[in-house]
């Protein structure tokens, strides 16, 4: 399987605090790659270099490359906004548009595309669809989309997304503000999704990583410690931080 | 019911519940003072201000003290022109600071000293307001303006505004500035489309408050717009009736009881307008609020 993404001795600065060491990561296309790691280890740090998203703040700083299908995206040359769509972004806490449901689908078309209203509701309905979330909001498109439950909300994103035709969807968290059912619909769709699109996920939940990920990496204090299969790193892994970590001996 | 036991020894309940009752007490009486005299100055208003309302008196411009069917029609328009002049002066300049202030400005140079500004030219009365722009407009053009009402206004209103955005646009999620960013909107986009939108219903009541605040100022147009007993066509070059000065004017510089009446009508038509534009800020806020 090729590589989509390569990340290459990155490194991370939050004003003078370091927070990533060092990065060098393989994601692969077509597949989830889980990132896991104790709580300030830097997943979420990593993750928003993929889209340059940290970019809004001033004293944050990254040095090192970011190859997207052999391009450094972190050089300056590089259309930020062309990037943003090529690399989706999922929250950790769902973030609807104050807008109906409709049009926040339709946004990221309107956006980046030149289609007609119909080619737009096309396209709105079979992103909806692919978040499976057309069945339950096909009636209510008009009315706002925080009106919608947290779960509804958070796929209502991800047909968001994946309505700018991505080709990597970064997500932080995606279910940690979900509930179990929820949270099972959205794993379900991600595996489904990784047909389509590239898949970096970050998550706290062990098993939800050894359920739907192909690879997984263990971070740990801003270094990328384990780097494999994820049935390796699961069943088997190298270093004794990843298993301590991994069987919630961590100390 | 008995009381529990504990390890501890218990503070007596009859304090706790004294100082609880007493506190409840305190709070409502500040409410009812409050409201009070509300209901108090309003009623006033409306006792002695409706005595004189009539269609005459509305549609009828001002006259001097003995003319026959005057009313204060001219300055109902003049107060209309002024503070709408004022608004569209201030509303743009305030938002755009405003989000300059939120997005850009935080940890600046330029945003600490454009804040401070803003504090020290809310706390600055307004009757120096009013004679900066003497200075600065009515002395180089030689007449009272309409205009010049307006702009002394607007230097009021700003800072307001500017606040307000600034405080409403800060309280937007970062996540959703995020979100918006993340689908490969330009900054520009994702302020204006998603941030402002969010932020709406608090910038627009904002905007509405500082305008009821402002309709009612009499000090700023004292040097500016003064006051002239015609039809404000003279805005842009000539002294231009408006409410508040009607009302200075004629309940403590006339002798007359006519004038005194007249000036209670307008203070009558003056509260109608600003609580018009209060209670049509909430209603239209209430009905368009998005969500839960
Ligand atoms: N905005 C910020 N400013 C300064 N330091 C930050 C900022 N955000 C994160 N950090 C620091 O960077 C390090 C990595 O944080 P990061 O948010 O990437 O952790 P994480 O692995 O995502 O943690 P969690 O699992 O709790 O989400 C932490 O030490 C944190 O304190
Ligand atoms: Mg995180």
């Amino acid at each position: 399987m090729a590589n989509k993404i390569s990340a290459r001795n990155i490194n991370f600065y939050y004003g003078s605090h370091q927070a990533l060491f060092d990065n060098n990561l393989d994601i692969a296309e077509h597949a989830i790659t889980a990132v896991i790691g104790p709580s300030g280890c830097g997943k979420s740090t990593h993750l928003r270099i993929y889209n340059r998203i940290y970019e809004l703040y001033r004293d944050q700083r990254v040095t090192g490359s970011l190859f997207i299908d052999g391009v450094d995206v972190l050089n300056e040359k590089v259309d930020v906004l062309e990037l943003r769509r090529k690399v989706g972004m999922i929250f950790q806490k769902p973030t609807p548009f104050p807008m109906s449901v409709f049009d926040n689908v339709a946004y990221p078309l309107r956006l980046h595309y030149r289609l007609s209203r119909s080619e737009i509701a096309d396209k709105v309905e079979e992103a909806l669809r692919g978040a499976s979330l057309w069945e339950e909001v096909k009636d209510k498109l008009k009315s706002s989309g925080l009106a919608l439950s947290g779960g509804q909300q958070q796929r209502l994103c991800i047909a968001r997304a994946i309505a700018a035709s991505p080709e990597v969807l970064l997500m932080d968290e995606p279910t940690s503000a979900i509930d179990p059912v929820a949270t099972l619909k959205i794993e379900e769709l991600m595996v489904e999704l990784k047909k389509r699109f590239t898949i970096v996920i970050v998550t706290h939940n062990m098993q939800q990583a050894a359920r739907i990920s192909d690879f997984t990496a263990f971070f740990y204090k801003g270094r990328i410690v384990e780097f494999g299969d994820t049935e390796k790193i699961f069943t088997n892994p190298d270093e004794k931080q990843t298993e301590e970590y991994i069987t919630g001996r961590f100390g | 019911m008995k009381r529990f036991e504990s390890v501890y020894p218990l503070r007596p309940l009859f304090f706790r519940k004294l100082k609880n009752h007493l506190i409840t007490l305190f709070s409502w009486s500040a409410v009812v003072i409050a409201v009070g005299a509300m209901v108090w100055i309003l009623g006033t208003v409306l006792i002695d201000g409706l005595k004189v309302i009539t269609p005459g008196f509305l549609l009828n411009p001002s006259k001097p003290y003995g003319i026959p069917d005057a009313g204060i029609g001219n300055a109902i328009l003049g107060t209309l022109l002024i503070t709408g002049g004022a608004a569209l002066l201030a509303v743009p300049c305030g938002v755009a600071a405003g989000i300059y202030l939120a997005e850009f400005g935080s940890g600046t140079r330029l945003g600490n000293g454009l804040r401070f500004c803003a504090n020290v030219l809310m706390g600055m009365p307004s009757i120096l307001v009013g004679l900066l722009v003497y200075s600065l407009m009515v002395v180089p053009m030689g007449s009272f303006s309409g205009v010049a009402g307006s702009v002394a206004l607007a230097v009021i209103m700003f800072p307001v505004i500017m606040r307000t955005t600034e405080d409403m646009l800060l309280m937007v999620p970062a996540s959703l500035r995020e979100a918006a960013l993340a689908l490969g909107m330009t900054r520009t986009r994702a302020i204006l489309r998603i941030v402002c939108t969010s932020a709406r219903n608090g910038l627009l009541t904002g905007i509405l408050l500082s305008l009821s605040r402002v309709s009612g100022e009499t000090a700023p147009l004292l040097f500016t717009a003064m006051f002239a007993d015609s039809w404000p066509k003279d805005y842009f070059t000539g002294p231009t009736a408006n409410i508040p000065m009607l009302i200075t004017e004629y309940t403590t510089n006339s002798p007359f009881e006519e004038m005194h009446a007249a000036g209670w009508g307008a203070a009558f038509v003056v509260s109608a307008i600003i609580l018009f534009i209060n209670i049509t800020t909430r209603i239209c806020f209430r009905e368009r609020h998005h969500g839960k």
